[in-house]
């Protein structure tokens, strides 16, 4: 069970959220424009790191705000919560095997 | 009544108050403060069971919750409970305990022939023996061995007792009340953190409420009662006894399961929660969950009477249960020892310390020399004499090297019990489970924690730190740095206790002690997992056989799988593996540790989530009176939905058909309040839902409603439902009962992800709103008596949406329909539902108003070709597919699904497409899922069964809908068939076990395809 710091409410179970998976993936601004290869990727291909991936998430039994986090795929360790619209650059350490696990 | 292997005096039994009990019947005598296996002891009880495949007798292995063989079948009926663990049973009178696996009885079980089968039972025997024929596998052979190997029985009456849940959250929790543990505990709450510590014993204590020592000079018990007055008297600290921690997840999130009757009279229990689960947030963690001593693998190590050394000397110093009047121990390490002056203080002769070493460690042949007790070096048990009870051991000395003797002759020491050591395992579970990394330390021979995951400490023996200072000192520092780190800094530094500390020493790596005979030779067996009786012999074969991968021969031999998840036997097994495979074994490594730690009762797990608070049930407000009508009732998602309402006597099909009729000829009522709404607000409503719909809303007026399909990205059909324009910037949606969260999730997420700057707001309303869809001919004409709104064709034309008032209350009126029939949809506040819906079944009685349920509402529907979300489509059908292109906006540059429309797969013309199917025989009604193929006349096609199958045939679709029609007076279906919009006419098949019944293609309008009725 994670602990999650919704940016609105605070540290809370997982079980108060739900994901929708991997994040910044972006609607095509014209989709009419867009080869049918880069739709394909578009709908059906994810990254899958082993490692750091930022999600999508939803306080969907809190405030029903979604935002964005950064996650170990190994460890689970969330190493950055951000709204939605934010972009922070990239973490460094992306395998760290030593978890530290929970939220600061 | 007496009890021959109770001391003289001592332990921490109350001597004062016997508890009676009974065991496979018989009564017996114990103390309060007994377990149930130190009660058996002290009446000289070693034959608790029969052993899971081969039935072999069985006694009391430990004292503790690793005990792999006394498990027994405690009390009857809906109290009972299977598979508990002597060892861990609390004492109390009138216990009524059964062996498990043995019929007729533990002394003459039948099963026991399985033993002289053994040759059958092998490892992997699963695989080899019950191979062929092939269908022999479950009719004979399956059944046969569940019968004949096994536990305990599941109960088959409702459990008669209540459980329940607590969360918890600390700043240091603390797993075990041993040294370790209460050190930690008490230095964190010295400086002020919330702590909780949790102990699985009936006492805090742990392995000192076992032990003679002494801590600043005074009885160890001593200085735990002082912690424990001190932990107590700290409002910040939490203590929790009789409970095991048996998970750890992420994010140092603990499950813990609290026995809070178990211990007494099962009567006494009354109402209070039998057990509690805890789930426990802790910001730090500190495990000082102790270690499990291993047996020796030697020569028939599974009689009764043969225990685990330390086990042994905890029923002498804790519970005054001698475990045997003559009691010869065997050991490759010093910690036997103790245990074997301690038998011999309490009363018990010692006819010899056996020692796989060649030499003791320091001190201990002078003490074993004043206490008179005989060592043999480098010696071994070779054998055990006696079945049901051991009787003596075969011992022999062993060469200066390998597997040889320096004897030619086993020597025979007559013994009633055999304890044994063969070193320690840190307890190691919980802090595997947190995904912390393991280490083999090869002098200690155990697994010891290495590079932890979480927020966490291992402290004492689970850390490998086997001496009491050691034990002490760890769980200070740590108690202290876990609350530091907590964010409570000590105030002082804590001195750590004196203990006098014995050396844990050296210990031999003998992971099978050598026998007579070789290991699968002979009569003898090497029993490695007690519980899952797999021995040396099966893990050799194993590796014979070439499963040399630990996970693999774990699961070839079960090896580690039964309910102790081989907490006794795991080392064992991967010593022996090394030694066959000639490595280490570090480099073996060592098989997942998984929760629970120790088996869980579902009950606890359920806690009050059981019965009728199993799920939520959803009610619309006019249920009663559903209930009131004698309605059957549909579950849709969590909502109770009326299903038909049948007359006394009265069959579904004739009640449905009923319903049908008074819907087609008069005039019915349909509770439709279960539907989703959902209500658009905002200066960009209609750029949203013009993004989201694949329909165009710009021009829909205010007072107008339209059918809509919500896609997916994929341009998958999702769901659908009516956007009514309420205002200029205002709409009111419908979704489908089982879609309505899903959709208004989904809505929410595409506004706030994707489209942010859109001024819209959503607000679910479903339960705001009681709807009640009046339809049939005599509609009208019913809500005509209730509201002054002009209902006329002009005035209230088809899709139309009007405020008005009707019954008195104020209403939305929708003129909709889902049934074919002219329609109205009258909603009001939830509160006010069942007025409405009492006034309209009064204004139409005159026409014989008649209340439908969904399964007529399903008829209906089909009847005129409309789908249902879910039933018509699964996910990979778009709205072309149901022959709904017509809905997909051409001049809308974007909406969710329309890029998708162009690609090659959703563009093809063979996709499967909405029809509809009769029936060559009106009669016949296909069943819903009926696969459809091309028109064969294969007999095993047209001839039904299984047998001969036939050989692969295309399948060019599925039945989705399929209906008795009243209207119609025959079977109607609808369909999805491959390019089956071109094929109108065409006769295809469904091949069903009773035989292929033929069908016509035709549109999936079977009913008023020019849509008169409803629009008039």
């Amino acid at each position: 069970m994670l602990l999650i710091t919704c940016p609105w409410c605070g540290p809370r179970d997982e079980i108060e959220f739900t994901c929708g998976g991997e994040a910044h993936r972006a609607r095509p601004q014209d989709p009419a424009a867009t080869d049918d290869a880069a739709f394909a990727d578009f709908l059906f291909m994810r990254t899958n790191p082993k490692g750091l991936q930022r999600e999508r998430w939803c306080h969907s039994q809190g405030c029903r705000r979604w935002f964005n986090l950064e996650r170990s795929t190994i460890t689970h360790e969330i190493t950055r919560i951000y709204k939605m619209g934010e972009q922070p650059e990239a973490s460094a350490d992306a395998t760290s095997p030593a978890r530290q696990g929970g939220q600061p | 009544m007496k009890q021959p292997f109770r001391t003289a005096q001592g332990g921490r039994i109350d001597r004062s108050r016997p508890v009676f009990f009974t065991f496979n019947g018989r009564q017996y005598a114990g103390h309060a403060g007994d377990t149930l296996a130190s009660a058996l002891l002290a009446n000289g009880v070693h034959l608790v069971g029969r052993s899971f495949k081969y039935h072999r007798p069985r006694g009391i292995l430990s004292a503790g919750c690793e005990e792999p063989s006394a498990l027994v079948q405690l009390e009857k009926g809906g109290l009972t409970e299977p598979n508990m663990r002597a060892p861990v049973v609390e004492l109390y009178d009138d216990l009524a305990a059964t062996s498990q696996n043995a019929w007729p009885s533990v002394e003459h079980d039948i099963g026991a022939v399985n033993g002289l089968l053994s040759k059958l039972f092998v490892a992997g025997f699963y695989y080899k023996t019950f191979m062929s024929p092939k269908s022999f596998w479950m009719k004979v052979y399956e059944p046969f061995i569940r019968r004949a190997a096994g536990l305990g029985k599941a109960p088959t009456e409702g459990d008669l007792d209540i459980y329940d849940k607590m969360h918890a959250h600390c700043d240091v929790l603390v797993v075990g009340g041993g040294p370790a543990g209460l050190a930690a505990a008490r230095a964190a709450a010295a400086s002020g953190a919330r702590v909780i510590l949790i102990d699985e014993q009936n006492e805090l204590g742990g392995a000192l409420l076992s032990a003679d020592e002494l801590i600043d000079g005074n009885p160890a018990l001593d200085w735990v009662a002082g912690i424990q007055a001190e932990l107590l008297a700290n409002p910040e600290v939490r203590i929790l006894t009789r409970t095991t921690v048996t998970g750890y997840y992420d994010h140092n999130y603990l499950i813990a399961a609290q026995r809070r009757t178990d211990h007494l009279p099962r009567r006494a229990a009354g109402k209070t929660a039998r057990q509690r689960l805890w789930k426990i947030r802790a910001a730090r963690v500190v495990l000082a969950t102790g270690a499990h001593e291993r047996p020796l693998v030697f020569a028939d190590n599974d009689r009764p009477g043969v225990m685990l050394a330390a086990a042994a000397r905890t029923y002498a110093n804790r519970y005054g249960a001698l475990v045997g009047k003559k009691v010869v121990v065997f050991t490759n390490n010093d910690s036997a020892y103790e245990a074997a002056f301690d038998l011999k203080i309490a009363g018990a002769a010692i006819p010899a310390i056996v020692d796989l070493r060649p030499e003791a460690g320091q001190g201990l042949l002078e003490r074993a020399r004043n206490l008179g007790i005989p060592v043999i070096a480098q010696g071994a048990i070779v054998g055990v004499k006696g079945t049901k009870r051991v009787a003596g051991a075969l011992v022999m000395r062993l060469a200066e090297a390998g597997e040889a003797f320096a004897d030619t002759q086993p020597a025979e020491l007559e013994c009633d019990a055999i304890a044994m050591s063969g070193g320690w395992s840190p307890a190691v579970h919980l802090f595997s489970q947190s995904q912390g990394k393991l280490r083999f330390d090869d002098a200690k021979a155990c697994f010891v924690p290495d590079v932890a995951a979480q927020h966490q400490a291992s402290v004492g023996a689970c850390n490998g730190s086997f001496e009491l200072g050691a034990c002490l000192a760890e769980g200070l520092d740590a108690g202290a740095a876990a609350a530091e780190a907590a964010g409570f800094p000590a105030t002082a530094k804590l001195v750590a206790p004196v203990a006098q500390s014995r050396a844990f020493g050296t210990i031999k790596q003998t992971w099978v002690v050598p026998s007579l005979r070789p290991v699968g030779h002979g009569k003898a067996k090497h029993f490695i997992d007690f519980q899952n009786d797999v021995t040396a012999a099966d893990v050799a074969l194993a590796h014979r056989e070439g499963y040399k991968h630990v996970e693999h021969l774990k699961r070839y031999t079960t090896m580690g799988m039964a309910t102790d998840q081989g907490k006794t036997s795991n080392v064992n097994a991967l010593g022996y593996l090394s030694t066959m495979l000639g490595t280490s074994i570090p480099e073996i490594g060592t098989t997942t540790f998984r929760a629970p730690y120790t088996p869980v009762t579902f009950g606890t797990l359920a806690g009050r989530d059981v019965g009728h608070l199993a799920d939520p049930e959803r009610h619309t407000p006019i249920h009663a009176w559903h209930v009131a009508r004698g309605a059957l009732f549909e579950d849709v998602g969590q909502w109770k939905r009326a299903w038909y309402y049948p007359r006394p006597g009265e069959t579904m099909e004739a009640a449905v058909s009923r319903e049908c009729r008074a819907v087609r000829e008069s005039v019915g009522v349909l509770d439709a309040s279960t539907l989703g709404k959902i209500d658009v607000q905002g200066q960009d409503a209609v750029t949203f839902l013009n993004l989201l719909y694949t329909s165009a809303f710009s021009k829909l007026e205010i007072g107008k409603a339209r059918y809509a399909l919500l896609c997916k990205e994929d341009g998958m059909v999702m769901d659908d439902g009516i956007v009514a324009r309420v205002g200029p910037s205002r709409f009111y949606l419908t979704t489908t009962t089982g879609g309505a969260a899903k959709v208004l999730d989904w809505m929410e997420d595409y506004l706030q992800t994707e489209w942010p700057h859109l001024k819209v707001y959503l607000t679910s309303i479903t339960e705001q709103w009681t709807v009640a869809q009046v339809a049939g001919p005599k509609a009208r004409a019913v809500l005509e008596k209730l509201t002054d709104t002009k209902l006329d064709k002009e005035s209230f034309p088809f899709m139309a949406v009007k405020d008005a008032t009707v019954a008195g209350l104020k209403a939305r009126i929708f003129r909709v329909s889902f049934t074919g029939e002219l329609s109205f949809e009258v909603a009001v506040p939830a509160h006010q539902g069942k007025q409405l819906w009492e006034a309209i079944f009064a204004a139409g009685d005159e026409f014989g108003i008649t209340p439908f349920g969904t399964e007529a509402m399903h008829v209906l529907r089909a009847e005129k070709g409309f789908i249902i979300v879910g039933q018509e489509t699964d996910a990979t059908v778009t709205p072309q597919d149901l022959g709904m292109g017509g809905m997909v906006s051409r001049l809308k540059p974007d909406f969710v699904g329309k890029r998708a429309y162009t690609r090659a797969d959703t563009a093809r013309v063979d996709r499967k497409q909405l029809v509809g199917l009769l029936t060559d025989e009106p009669q016949t009604v296909l069943p819903e899922g009926a696969q459809l193929v091309e028109v064969s006349d294969d007999p095993a096609l047209t001839k039904g069964g299984t047998s001969p199958l036939p050989a692969p045939v295309p399948m060019i679709g599925h039945v989705t809908s399929s209906y008795w029609s009243p209207t119609l007076g025959r079977s109607i279906a609808l369909a999805l068939v491959k390019g089956g919009s071109a094929r109108h006419g065409q006769v295809i098949m469904a091949p069903l076990t009773t035989g292929a019944v033929r069908c016509t293609i035709t549109g999936p309008v079977f009913y008023d395809a020019e849509g008169k009725r409803a629009n008039g």
